[in-house]
């Protein structure tokens, strides 16, 4: 576990934002912190980022208590981020890279092989307010990895992002976990989640109401359910129930009453219909997350 | 400890790179340097020699009663009206008419001139022939012109300051009072100054959203106090290019006023008369300039000065600080920004109130006051203030810092991570007491 976080909980004066929220997330993963607006993910990154100091509860960071000296393991990319819009690209990368504890020679070598990688290398002499909008993200990005941290926090990374920097984006940020590095992601766009993730955390209302890895917490939810496509007469038996028809009486959904009866449910099928097509109804996490959501209010 | 330095060379140089800090630089000791040199400047071109034509008709005057050492006269024997339509072409500034009776009927005096005679020369030309009038008439009157002369007496007084111990110094309450001045306005111009450049610092990380970046790498107090510092540098850099500066155009100036013909005229009579030299050398600025030098102790202002620039400044800029954490736009802050600044304007009025009697009791209060001390202790100072009192209110001033800071980065590590809502003071009295 990179990150061990042991009920935690963080009150402010009118409300309690995190409840006891404990979580571990692996290392080397992609983790999925998913939550609806306000459930205390912004919270809980800021305690890990040292921002904020828990009420109650305790992290630990790669078999440490987390202290001061972990921010230079630690990359933030905050949802609200921003850059001092007056100073040059190439004196802001190397003034946020000595702030996480690079020389400034390291740091001036790493930024030039960053800018050379994302083909940037003109930028160095740039001020900040002639850049546009998916310039300065890149010029984030880099700020929030320069220092090759262990842990890499990102909050809505693509929130604003183009099609084509989203997805630069997205093969870095996949490129760092190959080279080891464990991504927290919170986010609620559930496309992302199920394309990059390996495990998810779902906070609402101050607690963790769900984790765990992602095929799994798809099993979880899947309803034994199946879409069939067939001609013929079709009606409940011992094996399933007819969900619902479609209009053209060719296709249905149909619900197993035995969670592994997908033999007998097609026995049962074949004896009534021509089976065309039958496959297994997967939950999205788009359904899980509201599913869950609604659950928990 | 190195990441405060990063913070603060981040801060000096990203400031002292700006147009705007030169511009200030360069403004500033140009500014100071017209205001003296300009008036000077002007007194000297107005006071080139001036040619001015007197007629006679009484026949007291010879040429040797006519010597002034700012007017050339010339004597002419030619009727007034002729004189009057020429005497502007031929390059004289007045043409003066002396009736008959000039020794009863003084009044009679006529001046011509082209354009209006500045006040100055015309009471040059009245002293002239006064001093001729006067010597004849008390001739007529049996008074010997040395009683007259010895009458003639000059009362001055010169201030001595006795200290406990005895000694005794020349002081100067003149001198003392410009320097206390000039102390306490440039420490009200800077503590507001750099204070709000403190704040305008803070509101912009907050609204540009680094800062969320920025603390997640250092702790709040980290960066409030790496701000601080590193503008107070800048502060300190704009003083020290300030006094160079101005000391260099004041050379330049002093040059410029050297050559000029008045004093090189005045140079000449030093030379021919060593006790109106003595008596010029008294009389101008350097020497009243000198005798604040002789009279203060400058190590002491200098070190006060520097002591409750760097404290007063911390002080108040912590303040500053913890409003611009607090608030998202300069506008907003106006209102909260009041409530510092006055603490600054209440302390520069008293100065001028300590400045007129620095032994009072007010005075004394106002030194002690942390809030206010700094302008008004830097106001009693070249008078002279006691040991025991400089002591305290210095003590008191550290104090105050400690306490200001303390409840400034309270307020600066939550205010900077509010967004969206308006805060009152309450509310910030509140996060006082917020934990972690």
């Amino acid at each position: 576990m990179i990150l061990s976080i042991q009920n935690v909980v963080k009150r402010y004066a009118e409300h309690t934002a995190l409840a006891g929220v404990s979580l571990e997330i692996p290392k080397g993963q992609i983790f999925g912190l998913l939550g609806p607006n306000g459930a205390g993910k912004t919270s809980l990154i800021r305690i890990i980022n040292q921002i904020t100091a828990p009420d109650e509860g305790q992290v630990i960071f790669d078999g440490e208590l987390l202290q001061p000296k972990h921010v230079e393991l630690i990359g933030y990319l905050p949802e609200e981020r921003g850059l001092y819009k007056k100073m040059k690209v190439g004196e802001q990368l190397m003034y946020l890279a000595q702030l996480k504890g690079l020389s400034r020679t390291e740091a001036q070598n790493r930024l030039k092989d960053w800018f050379i990688r994302l083909d940037i290398k003109d930028w160095w002499n740039k001020p900040v307010d002639d850049l546009s909008k998916g310039m300065q993200q890149k010029t984030q990005f880099i700020a929030t990895v320069v220092h090759e941290p262990k842990l890499l926090i990102l909050d809505e990374p693509f929130s604003g992002f183009d099609p084509i920097n989203a997805n630069m984006l997205k093969e870095e940020i996949l490129g760092l976990k190959e080279r080891g590095t464990t991504i927290l992601f919170s986010t609620h766009r559930m496309e992302s989640v199920e394309e990059l993730c390996d495990s998810i955390a779902l906070i609402n209302h101050s607690q963790v109401v769900l984790t765990g890895e992602k095929e799994e917490v798809r099993n979880r939810y899947k309803k034994d359910e199946y879409a069939i496509k067939f001609s013929g007469a079709l009606s409940d038996t011992a094996a399933f129930q007819v969900v619902s028809v479609d209009d053209s009486g060719n296709s249905a959904i149909i619900k197993l009453t035995q969670a592994d009866g997908t033999n007998k449910a097609i026995a049962a099928l074949i004896k009534q219909v021509d089976l065309l097509e039958f496959k297994e109804l997967i939950p999205s996490f788009n359904d899980i997350f509201i599913q869950v959501v609604e659950e928990t209010k | 400890m190195n990441k405060i330095l990063l913070v603060i060379q981040r801060e000096y140089l990203t400031r002292i790179q700006k147009k705007s800090f030169w511009i200030a630089s360069l403004l500033g000791p140009i500014l100071i340097t017209a205001i003296y040199a300009v008036p000077i400047w002007l007194a000297t071109q107005d006071k080139e020699v001036k040619r001015i034509e007197v007629v006679d008709e009484s026949g007291l005057f010879q040429t040797a009663d006519l010597v002034d050492k700012e007017v050339e006269f010339k004597l002419v024997n030619k009727p007034v009206a002729d004189l009057k339509a020429n005497f502007a072409k031929e390059g004289y500034t007045a043409l003066v008419h002396l009736p008959k009776d000039i020794l009863s009927n003084g009044k009679d005096l006529k001046i011509y001139s082209e354009k209006n005679l500045s006040l100055s020369l015309k009471s040059s030309i009245e002293r002239v022939i006064e001093k001729k009038v006067r010597a004849v008439l008390m001739k007529e009157a049996g008074i010997a012109s040395e009683v007259y002369e010895k009458t003639q007496v000059d009362v001055g007084s010169e201030t001595v300051t006795v200290s406990e111990k005895g000694d005794e110094t020349s002081s100067s309450s003149g001198g003392a009072m410009i320097l206390a001045g000039v102390m306490g306005l440039l420490l009200y111009i800077t503590l507001l100054l750099y204070g709000s450049q403190v704040m305008n610092g803070v509101i912009e990380e907050k609204s540009s959203r680094i800062i969320e970046v920025i603390i997640s790498s250092i702790k709040p107090y980290q960066l409030m106090l790496g701000k601080i510092l590193g503008v107070g540098m800048v502060g300190l850099t704009q003083f020290l290019l300030w006094i160079v500066l101005t000391i260099g155009l004041s050379q330049v100036a002093s040059k410029f006023y050297q050559t000029s013909p008045i004093q090189q005229k005045m140079e000449q009579v030093k030379k021919a008369d060593p006790k109106v030299a003595k008596e010029l050398n008294d009389a101008s600025p350097m020497a009243e300039v000198t005798k604040v030098i002789e009279s203060t102790n400058i190590p002491l202002v200098v070190g006060g000065f520097l002591f409750y620039f760097l404290f007063g400044y911390l002080l108040y800029s912590s303040l500053f600080a913890a409003i611009g954490s607090a608030v998202e736009s300069a506008t907003e802050a106006q209102q909260f920004t009041f409530i510092v600044m006055l603490p600054i304007i209440a302390a520069f009025m008293m100065a001028q109130f300590t400045m007129q009697d620095p032994d009072s009791t007010m005075a004394f209060w106002a030194s002690m006051i942390p809030f206010t001390s700094p302008i008004n202790m830097m106001v009693r100072l070249p008078y002279g203030v006691p040991a025991w009192e400089l002591a305290t209110s210095m003590t008191l001033l550290v104090l105050g810092f400690l306490a200001c800071s303390w409840i400034s980065a309270r307020i600066y590590r939550i205010g900077i991570l509010m967004y969206g809502k308006k805060v009152t003071v309450k509310e910030m009295a509140k996060w006082l007491f917020y934990k972690g």
